[in-house]
């Protein structure tokens, strides 16, 4: 008999090889993030001046809509935008007072009547910076959606492993360890797909609990449940921050088992490559999923993702909004 | 008394095929064949297939209480437009349909429309809560055909157990929709590779083929009749099998969008295809049409789903499971599975027809004369475009628009009157 | 659409010359090298930036600091444009503050580009003075901008395209006046 037929996903970015939008980075060649990048560089040199202020953005229109709150993601996409002159609206729609009752479409129609040119999407479900996309002519970014993607964390992780890892020589053979709970992670599935669309080796290490095994499908990526085994010889090692709430679902017995055998120390860390880094996407339960001291240690680069944050968005801002029609 | 003759037909039942002929009705029964005489209507159907109207055991009307997603004169206008004559609607309605008023209600309502038969389906637990049971006795006295929680698995093995003798004692069909609740979860689609690169939450086969276990045993145990709803999976589809070797008293349906579409249609994020249970892998949807042709599958019922548009225009987590399909089912499967797949056509009638009559305990439609004159006009040849706005339900979205497809039912009667007849275009 | 050359418009030697009698103007000008820096606009103002401070420091014994500028950020027509601009590094390694500086470019046109790198400079801190030195100055200005330094004046049509080469960029050194050609 003859499988099932499967209809064409329909069409989610790219006209002429431009990017429209930036919903997860499968759509984005590597050669696409390697210019990002280099425009990463300027914007960063942008934010080192007195005045961190460019007109590149003048008269072009951000809003961030927020149906999950977020308030770092947001004011880091907010700064971005003004800070190449962009005009910014947000809507913070918090809980879902805004959404309950009312279809995606209908909402985006209703804000979509102030003309932004680019939305910034953050939502609890997976794929509604995808739905959006058939409603609207704006460029999405997607903000984090569900457990999927949030590509422009993963783009300021890369970014800061080029920028921190000392005598960067590119991605091909290296090994990112990211630690703890996979499975609901959208920040572990967009730097999967990135690193490895680098050249990296990926290893995911928690418990089998947090740990998809469809994950390993993925090429280049590998399940790993003793950190030990997972951090040696890493170049860069991320701890992900750990949902307290997991534990009354059942995933886990208890924080303290936890901690025992996935915190990330000091004494694991000296299994990693003599000059790994240490990252966290934020917001960090200290001496939870990583040792206080190391996190403020010299291997730790936390506070260099944060910074790069706004560079990095601020590239992806000037990317999808100049040369749209 | 009535004469109506539709000639030049092709005439097809579970008997076999009989060749071009003229079939005589007479008021709302079957006349017979090639008879002559005086007739007050002549419809000339050029040699189309003229075969017994189909039964659908699995519908959600909607009415009472969300006549926004349908009613019974848009979902009974539905059926007869995808060549139905008899439906089965699901309780699962606002109030449930747990008391015998309800069904009387809907019974008169439906009968006064002249579309489909109704055949309502009562609640198995009052209010759906699984707690306890509803009064079978008055609910089969009323006109219920069938006991179901359908949209809610039975949580509680002991009252499924005394569902099922109690039904058994009444000559009621208890159906059930098996999944596992605490391993379905909040899985809004099939957990696998694929759910795992969306970052969808999964509702994994095991929920399903562990709660059909489940209940074959309880139905086993009690000695009821157990009809198991939309079996989804391959591994859900073996447990069945398995038991109806042991002679378990159970049988099994699958439905249109089980056999025609894998969870990778999720990838372009569309509530359209978000379904409980969810749709399958390739390897799922192979196993079910093969299972078709193995003879292994006793009925195909739609579980026809309808929602709004804009309850269909919401996230992925908040939009509401089912898919629309009525109108689109013979269509579809002959398409898929007969014109290009390896089922023959009698089979497949007779999973429309004869199957879902055996289930119920029903008489076997066929083209014999003084059986009622329950028909439909099968138009194998023209090639149409699947268009929702056209659709007489009101969920106007459907996984296959824009799809050609064949075998698109032209004319429906039920008591003898034409109750349906599609505009001549064709694309 | 094609472009073919109608005229050489300066030869090598030429350039030199240009360059040479503007390195002694800017030393007139600002009475010595002292407190100036050069600052060449991405892609060909660059090289005559530094060649200039060459000269400069060849005549003065100063060597004036030089830096790259890119003006993309500052463009004016970012939002009508169809083809992204490659956002290139400024490379400015001093302290603009109370500097005397010469922007460089190789050709002065619209002026849209010199009234971006001023804005940009201007973002970097307070200059004392800004001047502007052009290899060519073609004409037709749609602002009121005018270069303190012009190698050689050309009148041309609109239609017309002045191509100014470098060697370190285009290998050799030249202009030429080109011509569309339907």
């Amino acid at each position: 008999m003859t499988p099932a037929i499967t209809p064409t996903v329909p069409e989610r970015a790219s006209t002429q090889g431009k990017k429209q939008h930036l919903l997860d980075l499968q759509e984005w060649s590597a050669e696409e993030v390697w210019a990002l990048f280099e425009t990463t560089d300027v914007m960063a040199q942008v934010m080192t001046r007195t005045i961190k202020k460019v007109p590149a953005l003048q008269g072009f229109t951000v809003g961030t809509l927020f149906f999950e709150n977020s308030t770092r993601t947001r004011l880091s996409f907010e700064r971005a935008a003004r800070a190449q002159s962009a005009d910014v609206i947000s809507f913070a729609t918090g809980g879902s007072s805004m959404s309950k009752g009312e279809s995606l479409k209908d909402t985006l129609r209703t804000i979509d009547a102030l003309k932004a040119d680019l939305y910034v999407v953050r939502h609890q479900a997976a794929g509604v910076p995808y739905q959006l996309t058939r409603w609207t002519d704006a460029a999405i970014v997607n903000a984090g959606d569900g457990r999927r993607a949030h590509p422009t964390q993963a783009l300021l992780d890369t970014y800061t492993f080029r920028e921190c890892s000392p005598g960067f020589d590119g991605f091909e053979g290296k090994k990112l360890t990211i630690v703890g709970d996979i499975a609901h992670s959208r920040v572990a599935r967009s730097n999967l797909r990135l690193w490895t669309k680098l050249g990296a080796q990926v290893t995911l290490c928690g418990p089998s609990t947090l740990l998809p095994h469809e994950l390993e499908q993925f090429p280049g990526v590998t399940r790993c449940f003793r950190l030990e085994e997972a951090v040696e010889g890493a170049h860069a090692v991320m701890a992900l921050r750990l949902q307290l709430e997991r534990m009354q679902k059942g995933l886990l017995p208890s924080l303290a088992e936890y901690q025992a055998r996935y915190r990330l120390t000091p004494e694991v860390m000296a299994l990693a490559d003599a000059q790994a880094l240490v990252m966290h996407p934020g917001p960090m339960n200290r001496d939870v999923e990583i040792d206080g001291e190391l996190a403020d240690s010299e291997r730790s680069v936390v506070e260099r993702q944060v910074a790069n944050g706004v560079p990095v968005r601020m590239a992806v801002l000037y990317t999808l909004l100049v040369g749209r029609q | 008394m009535r004469r109506t003759v539709l000639q030049n037909a092709h005439l097809i039942d579970h008997r076999g095929d009989h060749g071009k002929a003229d079939l005589y009705l007479r008021d709302d029964v079957i006349e017979g064949i090639d008879l002559g005489g005086e007739v007050a209507q002549t419809i000339d159907v050029a040699g189309a297939v003229v075969t017994p109207a189909f039964i659908d055991l699995h519908a959600h009307l909607r009415e009472p209480g969300q006549e926004v997603k349908e009613d019974l004169r848009s979902g009974l206008g539905a059926a007869v437009a995808g060549g139905y004559g008899t439906v089965v609607s699901m309780a699962n309605t606002t109030p449930v349909v747990d008391e015998p008023g309800l069904v009387t209600e809907m019974l008169s309502k439906s009968e006064a429309l002249g579309l489909a038969r109704l055949r309502p389906a009562a609640a198995l637990s009052r209010g759906l809560q699984g707690k306890q049971l509803t009064d079978f006795a008055a609910l089969r006295e009323a006109g219920a055909v069938m006991i179901t929680d359908d949209g809610e698995p039975v949580k509680d093995a002991h009252l499924l157990r005394r569902a099922c003798e109690y039904a058994a004692e009444l000559g009621l069909v208890v159906q059930t929709h098996s999944e596992e609740p605490g391993l379905r979860q909040d899985g809004v689609m099939n957990e696998g590779l694929v759910s795992q690169r969306l970052g969808l939450p999964g509702n994994p086969v095991a929920a399903e083929a562990a709660m059909i276990y489940r209940d074959c045993e309880v139905a086993m145990l009690s000695g009821g009749r157990l009809h198991v709803a939309h079996v989804s999976s391959k591994r859900g589809l073996q447990v069945v099998e398995w038991f109806k070797a042991q002679g378990a008293p159970v049988t099994a349906e699958v439905t249109p969008h089980h056999l025609t579409l894998s969870d990778e249609t999720l990838e372009g994020f569309d509530p359209v295809y978000k379904v409980a249970p969810p749709l399958r892998t390739h390897d799922d949807v192979a196993y079910l049409r093969n299972a078709l042709i193995r003879g292994v599958i006793d009925a195909i019922g739609t579980d026809h789903a309808p929602h709004t548009q804009a309850e269909k225009e919401r996230d992925l987590l908040e939009a509401p499971f089912g898919i629309a399909n009525i109108e689109v089912t013979f269509p579809l499967l002959y398409s898929e599975l007969v014109a290009n797949g390896g089922l023959e056509l009698s089979t497949l009638l007779d999973l429309l027809q004869g199957g879902p009559a055996r289930v119920m305990g029903w008489q076997v439609p066929t083209l014999e004369a003084t059986r009622a004159a329950d028909l439909v006009v099968l138009d194998l040849e023209t090639g149409r475009r699947v268009a929702p706005e056209t659709f007489k339900s009101k969920a106007k979205q459907s996984p296959w628009t824009g799809q050609v497809l064949k075998g698109w039912p032209v004319m429906t009667f039920v008591r003898g009157k034409m109750v349906f007849e599609r505009e001549v275009l064709s694309d | 659409m094609s472009l073919h050359v109608k005229a050489t418009l300066m030869t090598e030697q030429e350039i030199g010359r240009a360059l040479n009698r503007i390195a002694h103007e800017i030393i007139e000008r600002n009475k010595g090298a002292d407190n100036l820096a050069l600052v060449g606009v991405h892609t060909r103002g660059v090289p005559i930036a530094e060649r200039l401070a060459q000269l400069i420091h060849s005549f003065e014994g100063v060597m004036p600091p030089v830096g790259k500028l890119d003006i993309t950020l500052y463009r004016d027509d970012l939002t009508e444009i169809a083809l992204q601009p490659v956002v290139k590094k400024t490379e400015v390694p001093f302290d603009v503050h109370g500097l005397r500086i010469v922007l460089c470019d190789d050709v002065l046109f619209t002026g849209r580009t010199a009234r971006a790198a001023l804005d940009a400079l201007i973002d970097m801190g307070r200059p004392a003075v800004i001047q502007l030195a052009v290899l060519v100055d073609r004409g037709h200005r749609e602002l009121p901008i005018r270069a303190d330094y012009v190698g050689k004046n050309v009148p041309t049509s609109a239609q017309e395209v002045v191509k100014v080469k470098l060697k370190d960029i285009d290998g050799e050194n030249g202009v030429e006046l080109l011509e569309v050609l339907p």
